[in-house]
């Protein structure tokens, strides 16, 4: 059974369409990136599938409707939002008492454990903590519970750098087991392309590119082209070029690797010229 | 059993966040229990003689009770009330609903732990309070009366405790009910409204009465004056006349009280404004 099964799912918030017919897919075990541009519907698409808004469409979340399942879905579902929700005025104590108290699945020392690893004090209030703290102790709540399905949107966003670094470091180091799935947003894709096993593209709603990261490796191809050489390379139609060092970089998708080791040095795209390749494509196929 | 167990840490969460609305009715009173102190410390002799000994001054002493525990009560009915404007919008304008919801909590649960607070929580303060109050005033005053030495022996003849406290149990349950629909209406505004919410919560009101004031008939100010007075002229007036306050346990109709047909239906006002709280908190979401 998919973790997540979403068929057609639509949302509108008056006459802006936030997501417009969104097919999606996620299997058990799988880290997957929703990648997108600003506005491209990731939030709300992760909205939907924590059932804190209604749709159209069919959307299954471990078997259950979000929306009408939210309590129960909860249980095995855990939530990282974009920005610090965690109640200001609240003690850290209180807040790993709180979570023990109405969570089946936490476990308060595992809890304590990775709090102890930072600064975030047990008696302090989440009000004098700094926001890497706020986001360090939202992970350390999030993770010490026993969930199938673990949503981050823009966990790291307004981190430092180090902070962010640290952030996924100890996702991946205490939390990924093959049982366990993530389904992260991010617009910054650096930092996240390492820990991924599945990427989606969103853009105006719709899932423009999805696959394995083999999958997507096997399928674009960005290669490394002389000036001498461009036109010939321009003529496989790249998806997407840029200047390398009075070189061109260019991505292409679906062309015989083979072939294009004849134009230059081909090596796998990043995420982030892949993002430009597929996202930055689409207007220009629109208007054409 | 895990349902009542979230539900009770659920109101927990609501006390630690508004600790102020528990500590309201403990500060007013022990404010009160210093005037009354105070005045007993300054009062002359002439108006102790009178109280003592004139008849129609002999409740005197006790309705100084009955001022100071009232000042307790009605800080508790405020402070729920104003606990509800703020309950279903505090949790949106920090944002910290998406925590909330990321939960397994059901909205029903959440709002269900909101209304306990006025409608549960606040009366059981009030009556700890009042006891309170009571068992460190008599002390006080008679230490005032020994100081400028006369015996309190006299006043204690003049007081009964026990009844007062009785009463305000018999009443604070009716009360908790009767302002029920009110609580309920500001939670359903605050879960509704971006701001003021108290403006949202009366503007209705306030037109009515506008617009009925140039009409004949006066049902709304009625109906309202019959509400905000009838929580507390129904338990402590004598057959809910709102004439004679309550003067002994003969008094107390329990029957009375609590089959008046006005306290059900605004409990069934009440349960209709939570069951709408509780599908508006289901696509809430930050402000």
């Amino acid at each position: 059974m998919a973790v997540i099964d979403a068929r057609g799912l639509r949302k509108s918030y008056g006459s802006t369409v936030a997501l417009d017919g969104l097919d999606l897919t996620v299997g058990e075990g799988r880290i997957v990136g929703l990648l997108g541009p600003n506005g491209a519907g990731k939030s709300t698409a992760l909205q939907a599938i924590l059932g804190l808004i209604p749709h159209e469409g069919e959307l299954k979340v471990l078997g259950r409707d979000p929306w009408s399942e939210r309590e129960a879905l909860m249980r095995e579902v855990c939530f990282i939002a974009d920005v610090a929700v965690l109640p200001r005025w609240m003690r850290v104590s209180q807040a790993l008492a709180y979570m023990q108290g109405v969570h089946p699945g936490f476990d308060r020392t595992k809890a304590e454990a990775f709090l102890a690893n930072t600064r975030v004090g047990l008696d302090a209030k989440i009000r004098s903590l700094s926001k890497g703290m706020v986001t360090q102790l939202h992970l350390a709540l999030a993770m010490a519970v026993d969930a199938r399905l673990l949503v981050l949107d823009e966990p790291t966003l307004g981190l430092d750098l180090l902070y962010r670094k640290t952030f996924y470091d100890s996702l991946i180091e205490d939390y990924v087991d093959h049982s366990r799935t993530i389904l992260v947003s991010t617009h910054d894709v650096y930092e996240i392309q390492h820990i991924l096993t599945d990427v989606v593209f969103l853009d105006a709603g719709r899932v423009v590119l999805a696959g394995t990261m083999e999958e997507i490796e096997a399928r674009f191809a960005e290669v490394l082209v002389a000036p001498e050489k461009l036109d010939a390379a321009r003529a496989l139609g790249p998806k997407h070029e840029r200047p390398l060092f009075g070189r061109t970089a260019l991505v292409f998708d679906g062309v015989d690797h083979k072939r294009l080791a004849e134009l230059g040095e081909v090596r796998t795209p990043g995420l982030h010229d892949l993002f430009l390749a597929v996202i930055g494509h689409q207007p220009k196929e629109a208007a054409a | 059993m895990s349902r009542l167990r979230t539900f009770l840490w659920q109101v927990r969460r609501e006390l630690w966040e508004h600790r102020v609305v528990a500590l309201a009715p403990a500060a007013v009173g022990a404010f009160a229990a210093a005037v009354h102190f105070l005045s007993a410390l300054t009062i002359s002799d002439a108006e102790r003689q009178g109280a003592l000994t004139d008849p129609a001054k002999a409740d005197s002493f006790m309705q100084l009770y009955g001022a100071a525990s009232m000042s307790v009560v009605i800080t508790g009915l405020v402070a729920g009330a104003l606990f509800c404007l703020e309950a279903l919008q505090g949790e949106r304008r920090d944002r910290s609903i998406l925590f909330w919801k990321s939960l397994p909590v059901s909205d029903l649960t959440t709002v269900l732990a909101k209304i306990a607070v006025p409608v549960a929580v606040l009366p059981a303060v009030t009556l700890a309070v009042v006891v309170l109050q009571g068992m460190v005033m008599v002390p006080l005053q008679s230490l005032a009366w020994l100081m400028r030495g006369y015996d309190p022996a006299e006043l204690w003849a003049r007081l009964d405790l026990p009844f007062m406290w009785l009463a305000i149990a018999y009443a604070l349950p009716f009360m908790a009910l009767w302002y029920a629909p009110i609580y309920a209406w500001f939670l359903l505004v605050s879960g509704w409204a971006k701001r003021m919410t108290i403006l949202w919560a009366a503007a209705p009101f306030v037109a009515f009465l506008i617009v009925e004031h140039t009409a004949l008939h006066r049902w709304m100010h009625w109906a309202l004056e019959k509400r905000l007075a009838g929580g507390i002229l129904e338990p402590f007036t004598r057959g809910g006349k709102g004439q004679v306050w309550l003067d002994g346990p003969a008094a107390l109709e329990p029957l009375r009280l609590y089959t008046l047909p006005g306290l059900w239906l605004g409990v069934a006002l009440a349960a209709l404004f939570l069951f709408a709280a509780v599908r508006l908190r289901r696509s809430r979401s930050p402000i």
